[in-house]
């Protein structure tokens, strides 16, 4: 599938309809998706045939991604009801049934809880702002139990800090591509219309 | 809730050491038509356990004739697969609750979602 209609399929995704500002819920563009997606299949063949989980799932754009792309499963985690509802919804009018769902709190797995059970980990986790410091961390942390090979979305303002981090969790890191996330103002506190934030898209390994 | 994720789950409640399998109590169950991907199928396997996978499935009433270990060379065995492909990723629970199998804590599931957060004194 190309990528321009990947997009344009999750272009129709239903997104959060009240995000929530202390689980930092922004979702992720059709666009920065598609791309993602397109790229873990096409260059490193992560996801066709593959078991596949996405950390922070929030409404599904990522997994319903990947099961488009013929992931042999999808699992999405997620903490928040209301937002793994709406992936629910989505899944099913677009008639997808190669997904599954749970719900979890990702920042207090037990260390052995998914260990090297999934091909691939695919996630747009929580940056860390706010109240949120660090968690960008514990889902790379969780991330890297579950699968030999994760790709995830991490501000570049924080790249120094996520290679020494990469390197305690002993995996390779290597930076895709640099991406501008367009975030358009969704709660009130924010002052501008838009914001441009530079993100790394990023793959980590383990051999 | 599919069998192949099921497969995976263990309850944390603190203290609990066995919590593993989890017992499945369903009210609702059902079986979705997904494409079936044989190489998929065959690779998951050995990654499951295939205990916990029968006895969840007949807990489900839907073992059918599933046998209790995966039969030799089951690589190339069409048949095989495809009865183990319909458990694990066809066969769906969608209302019911996990049962922690050593503190018999429930874990609720609602509209095809198992709900595995822990209270703040259960972790």
């Amino acid at each position: 599938m190309k990528p321009k209609v990947l997009e344009g399929y999750l272009q129709q995704v239903d997104s959060f309809k009240k995000p929530k500002i202390l689980l930092e819920q922004y979702p992720t563009s059709p666009h920065i998706a598609a791309c993602m997606l397109y790229t873990i299949q096409s260059t490193f063949d992560d996801i066709q045939g593959k078991l596949v989980a996405d950390l922070g799932c929030g409404c599904g754009v990522l997994s319903i991604g990947a099961a488009m792309l013929n992931a042999g499963l999808c699992v999405g985690f997620d903490i928040d009801n209301d937002a793994l509802d709406i992936f629910r919804s989505n899944a099913e009018e677009f008639e997808i049934p190669n997904v599954d769902l749970v719900q979890c709190d990702l920042c207090s797995l037990e260390e052995d809880a998914y260990a090297k059970k999934f091909d691939t980990v695919i996630m747009n986790p929580p940056f860390g702002t706010k109240h949120n410091q660090g968690i960008d961390m514990q889902f790379l942390s969780a991330a890297s139990t579950m699968a030999k090979t994760v790709y995830s979305l991490h501000k570049s303002s924080t790249r120094e800090h996520i290679q020494k981090k990469a390197r305690d969790l002993e995996m390779k890191m290597e930076v895709i591509a640099e991406l501008r996330y367009d975030l358009p103002a969704s709660y009130k506190f924010h002052k501008k219309k838009t914001v441009d934030i530079q993100v790394d898209f990023i793959r980590f390994s383990k051999a | 809730m599919k069998l192949l994720t099921h497969n995976m789950l263990t309850s944390h409640v603190k203290g609990v050491v066995n919590g593993y399998p989890l017992l499945i109590k369903a009210t609702e169950v059902k079986v979705n038509e997904v494409d079936f991907n044989p190489q998929f199928v065959s690779r998951m396997i050995p990654k499951l356990e295939w205990s916990a996978l029968v006895q969840a499935a007949d807990d489900l009433g839907q073992r059918e004739d599933l046998p209790g270990e995966p039969v030799p060379e089951y690589e190339n065995n069409e048949e095989f697969l495809k009865k183990v492909h319909r458990v694990l990723l066809e066969v769906e629970v969608i209302e019911g609750f996990l049962q922690c199998p050593e503190s018999g804590r429930e874990f609720p599931i609602s509209r095809g979602i198992p709900n595995m957060l822990l209270n703040d004194d259960e972790v």
